[in-house]
């Protein structure tokens, strides 16, 4: 296996140059940002509502452990299992565990990164479980055998044609260009897996402490079927998602929509509270909630990073994202791509390996801005930038800022360098662009400005 | 009013003509400007990797020079934003943690300078041109600055302002970015470029020559028509 940092670069180089990529996703982010003006717009103050977000949030991460403890109380007191997972592997067995205990065969899934995140589908496919994806975007990626490419739009980076393509081949449809046909197809395919599955998963948007309820929302209704469907219910979600209050929603869900999607609000809102109650005609028999850690607890403890526990995977920050929108989501080669991504992934998985996602920006705040719960996303990119260079510190790196401090403190020896840099400038001509030139990176694409003959500070100096 | 320019390191050695007109405009409004010659740079390459130690080497004896001045103006968001926001980071719960809190307080991007502390707008420039306006990030994000270049601009005779869609798009250089993530950085430049082209534009005007590098050697690169310069340089233009 190859180092993250090395696949990054290999594939950052072909997406960046990739103009059918970057008209599509430019052309698709940009129709998002202008849904998202109108929409942030009919909020009274978009800023207040992202000051008020930000608050709920710092209190509900902040109190993470009552308030975790509660929801957990409230919902067991209906009769859901709730189960604690440390990591991956915990939260992977545990529903493993689940499934084989039903003596079940095949699962439908609606649309949870925190699945994503410990691979459960790959680890339930080879147990020999049949798993479908019920989101749309999702059940077209699975088809493909490759990750989400983005946390709420997962099929972006495929046009229409390609998806029917997709679907001529692995489900055997009539080739269409139309959205609706390309919908009822997937939806065809869809019904008969809700209809047979034994158990639906799926993840959550929100947890409800006080009221002890899990709070779903999507577009297509998916998410509904999957959990009502089946006779087991299992919810797989980061222990972050926590909100204190029922009546949180009421802002949340509206600001999710919006920074998300550019929606007023999301196609269909749920709650689930429990398994199906005695006097109730459905739902399902038996409702599990896993609750996973895996690091963030870490986060946590890290008080000038623990905001970002605050996201609520809108995707508000990938969407804006200049380096995402050139480099498109598979690059990043994580579970959370974009800013946040390269915010919080060196925490999940290793500050040394991933360490290059927090380098790889150009630190231009678009992110920051866009966030709904005022996530400080691209100055704990340089916090993660500082805490790398502490902890591992590249030997030339720091050399060659030991050297540049030296000559910058010694106007003498600047002055120096300066004559000398406008002296061989003349001869930069000869090597310009090739590999024997030291400027390559820069040269190789763009030109460079020339050395001007008079310094600012010589003519300063002449003019008095 | 005494002002203290800072003149970044490449603005110096590659972009004098920002400087020239900087000294130019002040001193037609009447103001004593002065250019501690000791100072090379902010510090921020090292900063902006991670290198906080090396960095503070530079930024301590900076902060030294310029912690008594009145004001202290520079024509980049980019280094402005280094010693107004990020030397109290820099410094913070270190001995010097004052002197960079009071720095800050008197640090001026220029055009902000211009319109908020000294109250012009109207140099009485005059470029008859057809320009579009880059929105640096420093400048936009960091510092806050948006109106204030504008204000200016709408100013100045004969100059007609066209807004490109993606003004507060960033354009891809980032520094040290630019070297070590060629590849993005150019793709976030030549988006960048084809946004101005759209404009009809012949000038990309920024207040931050750093971006302006990285859009002028892809311009160049391109053989494009359009060009780029500092705003400083068209308020100066009489």
């Amino acid at each position: 296996m190859t180092a993250p940092v090395q696949d990054f670069l290999v594939q950052a180089r072909i997406v960046a140059r990739d103009l059918r990529h970057r008209g599509l996703i430019q052309r698709a982010l940009g129709k998002y940002e202008v849904a998202r003006d109108r929409k942030q717009a009919a909020f009274g103050s978009w800023q207040s509502a992202r000051q008020a977000a930000a608050e709920t949030k710092w209190d509900a991460i902040n109190h993470l452990d009552q308030y975790l403890d509660q929801f957990a109380q409230r919902l067991e007191a209906r009769g859901t299992k709730v189960h604690w997972a440390s990591n991956g592997a915990q939260a992977r067995e545990i529903i493993l565990g689940i499934i084989k205990s039903k003596g079940a065969k095949s699962i439908i899934k609606s649309k949870a990164m925190t699945a994503e995140e410990i691979h459960l589908n790959d680890a339930m496919e080879q147990a020999g479980y049949e798993v479908v994806e019920s989101d749309l975007g999702e059940f077209i990626v699975q088809l493909r055998h490759e990750p989400p490419y983005h946390i709420v739009f997962p099929a972006m980076h495929l046009t229409r044609d390609e998806i029917s393509d997709l679907f001529q081949r692995k489900l055997g449809s009539a080739p269409t260009n139309e959205p609706e046909e390309l919908t009822m197809i997937a939806r065809r395919a869809l019904r008969e897996k809700y209809l047979t599955a034994d158990i639906g998963i799926t993840g959550a948007n929100f947890a409800i402490a006080e009221t002890g309820m899990i709070s779903i929302t999507e577009n297509e209704g998916n998410a509904r079927l999957t959990a009502a469907l089946p006779k087991t219910m299992i919810t797989l979600l980061g222990i972050e998602k926590v909100l204190p209050e029922l009546a949180d929603l009421a802002l949340f869900l509206p600001m999710l929509a919006t920074a998300g999607a550019g929606q007023t609000m999301t196609g269909y809102n749920t709650m689930y509270g429990g398994p199906r109650q005695p006097g109730e005609c459905d739902g399902p028999k038996e409702f599990h909630v896993v609750l996973l850690d895996n690091r963030r607890t870490e986060l946590l403890a890290d008080p000038e990073q623990r905001d970002a526990l605050h996201c609520i995977r809108c995707g508000a920050c990938l969407n804006v994202c200049p380096i995402f929108r050139n480099v498109g989501g598979h690059t990043y080669g994580t579970t959370y791509s974009g800013p946040v991504g390269s915010v919080i992934t060196p925490h999940l998985r290793g500050l040394q390996d991933w360490k290059h996602l927090s380098a790889s920006s150009s630190l231009c705040g678009a992110c920051t801005e866009a966030c709904p719960v005022k996530i400080d996303l691209h100055h704990h990119l340089l916090h993660n930038r500082r805490n790398a260079a502490t902890g591992k510190p590249s030997v030339l790196e720091r050399l060659a800022y030991h050297a540049f401090a030296f000559v910058a403190n010694r106007p003498a020896l600047w002055l120096f360098g300066k004559e000398v840099a406008r002296l061989f400038q003349p001869l930069h001509v000869f090597v310009k662009g090739s590999y024997l030139d030291p400027a390559r990176p820069w040269t190789a694409t763009r030109d460079t400005p020339e050395m001007a003959p008079e310094s600012f500070k010589e003519w300063w100096r002449n003019r008095r | 009013m005494t002002v203290t320019l800072f003149i970044p390191c490449f603005v110096d050695a590659l972009f004098p003509r920002v400087g020239i007109s900087m000294v130019q405009i002040l001193e037609r409004l009447g103001h004593r400007v002065e250019c501690p010659e000791d100072i090379a740079c902010c510090g921020q390459p090292a900063f902006n990797s991670g290198y906080w130690d090396e960095s503070r080497a530079i930024a301590g004896p900076v902060l030294q020079k310029l912690r008594d001045k009145e004001a202290v103006v520079i024509a980049s968001g980019s280094c402005g934003a280094m010693l107004k926001v990020f030397y109290p980071q820099l410094f913070a719960d270190r001995p010097e943690a004052a002197d960079a809190d009071r720095l800050s307080s008197h640090v001026w991007e220029f055009s902000d300078f211009l319109v908020r502390k000294l109250g012009v707008t109207d140099l009485g420039a005059r470029f008859p041109s057809k320009v579009t306006f880059h929105d640096g990030c420093h400048g936009l994000r960091e510092l806050g600055i948006k109106r204030s270049p504008r204000a200016l601009l709408e100013k100045v005779q004969g100059l007609e302002l066209v807004e490109m869609p993606d003004c507060e798009t960033c354009c891809g250089f980032g520094g040290t970015f630019a070297a070590k993530f060629p590849m993005i950085s150019t793709a976030m430049g030549e988006v960048k470029c084809t946004s101005a082209a759209a404009t009809g534009a012949d000038y990309i005007v920024s207040n931050d020559s750093s971006c302006l590098m990285q859009v002028q050697g892809l311009l160049s690169r391109q053989g494009s028509r359009q060009k780029t310069i500092h705003l400083a340089e068209i308020l100066a233009q009489q």
